[in-house]
């Protein structure tokens, strides 16, 4: 599982030590300038509608507007470049459709960026025409659109709240108006008995009767009590049999995770195969839980949730688990490399076979041909993930019996079949018949 | 009378026992030394290791069973180099298991580059990831050797998949994205 893993990690360190794109104090004082640049440069022609289509496919990989990635922010390169470095349009032409030649053609610049960089190579755009690059540079010349600040909605939940705690008033009132009224009414009864005792007069009294009260002909009734035991012992022993029998079952265990890390939104939103963080599922016995790296294909780019909200979990709240694994990785986002300061993340295990028994995730997934899904539940639906299936052995041999074993295009099963379907005298054959009802195959 | 009483508490106890099986806690077990090992468990936590994790990284240096040494360096001169001189040890096309690596391609690569290598995965569609090559590219002009780098190393937003493609399974897959780049050209 983890051979390659330090591999991988050298592979991190690639970008380190890079830095911003340095904003030399020039730049500033000519800004107002570079605004009249800015409008002067483009024609009338250049789309930044069709430069951001183009921006998406080529060079978003790489580049960010606003943000350092592989290679440096775009917003406004253009005017930077001219206003720090002096170089025109023609230069950036070069650049973009091949930087390793200009970097070879021994340009200052360019091999400044290069190095500034650690050599990460930009790949070279011949197939792009002037007038893609110049949309592209009319995109990345737009202005940061201003944040959008959103209005703070006072009515329907702010009335709400108030409406909660204003009934949690009306209620606590009423609690302590019937409390004074029962004690008004006990103080009252105790003055008159009082005065009825002082003036000698006889209250009434309940006369005790003289039929047996019904549960005591009960009791004395024999047969009945003899059956109403019986009945209450078994019932009594339906529960005692009941609780025994789920010892050691976890069927819906749910712990909390160290991350958030929701199956439904990776697996159910974003189809991402199980196979593909679970990845010795197909080869091994474990299935395995992802390392850290093999989110990080992916959360590289992907630093904040723009999915679907619930009203339990906000985008902040997504947001902040991401942080918790960038935290774990020791990934700095501002400067997109590795801090090298890493926690390992502890993540609550779920499914967990007593150790005497044997289960094994290849046989059933690749040689089986079993869905995740058979076993462990509708995972693409499980915002927090939870045991699906009691995990017991009447589970396991009961599958077993039911089952039948793909013989087709299975090399290993030609003989083998052949020779069981002729003794059991059947065409298909379940896991069962295969023996798969062997105490030593799941036991040892 | 009294009876009736003791039945009825007994089993409102083990009743509440039964119910207050809260889901964010294990279940008592009857044995838990025979149900927990004393061997490691594959992602146990013992003190006896490095930050507690029986999962480790394999000593610097060292080469699993079955797998080579991989010479070329993650780097870009390494990549060129890769480029150059690193072959397919399938010599003909006969040897090449085009279905497995169709198979493990739509596991771990499809996510983002499409099942047609086009650079139209799923993750892209839904704006997710950005920017994903076509494999047809051009400029980048990709070829055995450095399809075989990239899956090992990762290329600059894209990671490595060493870890989770063994030697064979990272050639199976590199035939499929040259074949996927055939099928593009034309
Ligand atoms: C493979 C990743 C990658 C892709 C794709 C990419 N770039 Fe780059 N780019 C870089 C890197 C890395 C640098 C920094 C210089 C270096 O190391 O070569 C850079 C530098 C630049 C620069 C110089 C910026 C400066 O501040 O000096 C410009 C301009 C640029 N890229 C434009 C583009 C455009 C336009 C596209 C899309 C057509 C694009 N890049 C696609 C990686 C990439
Ligand atoms: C993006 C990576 C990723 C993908 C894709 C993914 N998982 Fe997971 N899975 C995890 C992580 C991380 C955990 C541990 C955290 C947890 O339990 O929620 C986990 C936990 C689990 C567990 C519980 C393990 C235990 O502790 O017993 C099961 C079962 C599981 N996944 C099944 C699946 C199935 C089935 C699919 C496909 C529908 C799938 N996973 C897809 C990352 C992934
Ligand atoms: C194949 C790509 C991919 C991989 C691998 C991946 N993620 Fe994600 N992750 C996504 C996408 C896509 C989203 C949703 C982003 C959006 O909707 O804007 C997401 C969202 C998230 C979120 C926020 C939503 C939530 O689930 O709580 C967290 C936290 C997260 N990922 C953690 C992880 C962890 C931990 C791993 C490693 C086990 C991992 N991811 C691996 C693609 C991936
Ligand atoms: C035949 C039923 C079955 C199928 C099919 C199955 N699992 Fe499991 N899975 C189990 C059992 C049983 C365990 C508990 C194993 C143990 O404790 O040793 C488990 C455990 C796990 C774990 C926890 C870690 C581990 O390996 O012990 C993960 C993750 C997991 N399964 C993911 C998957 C994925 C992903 C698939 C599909 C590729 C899958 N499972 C298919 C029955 C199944
Ligand atoms: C969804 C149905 C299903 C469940 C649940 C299931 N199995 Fe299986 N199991 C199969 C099938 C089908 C095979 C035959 C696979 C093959 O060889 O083609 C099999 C084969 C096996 C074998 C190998 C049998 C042999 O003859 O070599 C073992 C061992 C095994 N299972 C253990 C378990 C254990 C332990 C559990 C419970 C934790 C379990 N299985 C749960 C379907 C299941
Ligand atoms: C298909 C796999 C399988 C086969 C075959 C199998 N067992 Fe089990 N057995 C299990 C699993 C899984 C458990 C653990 C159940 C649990 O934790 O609840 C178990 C548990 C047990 C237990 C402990 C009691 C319990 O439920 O925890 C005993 C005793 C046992 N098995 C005996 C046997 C005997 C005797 C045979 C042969 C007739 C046999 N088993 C065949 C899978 C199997
Ligand atoms: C998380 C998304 C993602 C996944 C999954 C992914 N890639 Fe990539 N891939 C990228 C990105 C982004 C680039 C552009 C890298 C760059 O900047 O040059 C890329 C580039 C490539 C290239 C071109 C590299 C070059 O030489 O210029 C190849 C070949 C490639 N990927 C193959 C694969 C294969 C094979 C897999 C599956 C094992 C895979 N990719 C999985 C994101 C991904």
């Amino acid at each position: 599982m983890n051979k390659k893993y330090k591999k991988v990690d050298s592979k991190f360190y690639l970008i380190k030590n890079s830095k911003f794109f340095p904003c030399i104090s020039l730049g500033k004082l000519l800004l107002p300038l570079a605004f009249i640049f800015t409008i002067s440069s483009f024609g009338q022609d250049a789309d930044p509608v069709k430069g951001k289509a183009l921006f998406n496919s080529n060079c978003a990989a790489c580049h960010k507007l606003d943000k350092k990635m592989t290679g440096p922010a775009l917003r406004g390169v253009e005017d930077r470049l001219y206003n720090d470095e002096g170089l025109d349009r023609e230069w950036l032409y070069k650049w973009i459709r091949n930087s390793s030649s200009l970097i070879k053609s021994g340009d200052d610049y360019a091999n400044k960026i290069y190095a500034e960089y650690n050599g990460a190579a930009m790949t070279a755009y011949p197939q792009l025409s002037d007038d893609d690059l110049n949309n592209i540079l009319a995109y990345t010349a737009q202005e940061k659109p201003a944040p959008v600040i959103k209005a703070v909605e006072v009515s329907p939940t702010g009335g709400n709240t108030s409406n909660g705690i204003s009934n949690e008033i009306i209620l606590g009132v009423f609690a302590f108006m019937f409390l004074l009224l029962s004690l008004g009414l006990f103080v009252v009864n105790k003055t008159l008995r009082s005065f009825a005792a002082q003036n000698n007069i006889q209250l009434p009294t309940k006369k005790k009767s003289t039929r047996k009260p019904l549960w005591k002909a009960f009791v004395d009734n024999q047969f009945l009590m003899l059956c109403s035991a019986i009945i209450m012992l078994l019932v009594s022993a339906y529960f005692v049999y009941g609780f025994l029998m789920q010892i050691g079952v976890n069927q819906g265990y749910e712990p909390v995770q160290p991350i958030h890390y929701s199956h439904k939104i990776h697996s159910g939103d974003n189809e991402i195969d199980c196979n593909y963080c679970h990845s010795s599922a197909r080869v091994s016995k474990h299935s395995g839980i992802p390392s850290l790296n093999v989110c990080m294909n992916c959360h590289k780019s992907i630093y904040e949730y723009n999915g679907e909200t619930t009203e339990e979990y906000s985008k902040e709240f997504y947001d902040a688990e991401i942080q918790k694994l960038y935290k774990a990785v020791g990934w700095d986002d501002e400067s997109q490399e590795y801090t090298g300061e890493t926690q390992a993340v502890k993540w609550v295990r779920i499914h967990n076979l007593p150790d005497f028994s044997y289960f094994n995730h290849a046989q059933h997934v690749s040689v089986g041909g079993i869905e995740c899904q058979t076993c462990h539940g509708p995972v693409e639906e499980m915002e927090i993930m939870y045991q699906y299936s009691p995990l017991t052995m009447g589970w396991c041999i009961n599958c077993h019996r039911e089952t039948n074993v793909k013989v087709k295009d299975n090399q290993y099963y030609e003989k083998i079949h052949e020779q069981l379907s002729k003794k059991y005298g059947v065409e298909k054959l379940t896991a069962a018949q295969m023996g798969g009802l062997e105490c030593g195959k799941c036991h040892y | 009378m009294k009876n009736i009483f003791k039945i009825l508490i007994i089993t409102l106890v083990i009743g509440s026992l039964i119910s207050c099986n809260s889901k964010d806690s294990r279940n008592y077990e009857y044995m838990p030394n025979m149900y927990r090992s004393i061997p490691y468990d594959t992602y146990g936590e013992y003190d006896n290791f490095v930050d507690g994790n029986s999962a480790l990284i394999p000593p610097e240096g060292t080469i699993a069973r079955g797998y080579s040494l991989f010479e070329f360096e993650n780097n870009t001169a390494g990549y060129e180099l890769a480029k150059k001189q690193l072959k397919s040890p399938f010599t003909s096309s006969a040897e090449v298991d085009i279905k497995t690596g169709k198979e493990l391609y739509n596991i771990y690569c499809a996510v983002c580059h499409g099942s047609k290598g086009a650079g139209q995965g799923i993750l892209v569609k839904r704006e997710k990831i950005l920017g994903i090559p076509s494999y047809s590219d051009v400029g980048r002009a990709i070829n055995e050797g450095s399809i075989y780098h990239t899956i090992y190393y990762g290329k600059n937003s894209m990671g490595s998949y060493a870890g989770q493609l063994n030697e064979d399974e990272r050639w199976l897959v590199t035939h499929y994205v040259l074949k996927l780049k055939s099928d593009l050209e034309n």
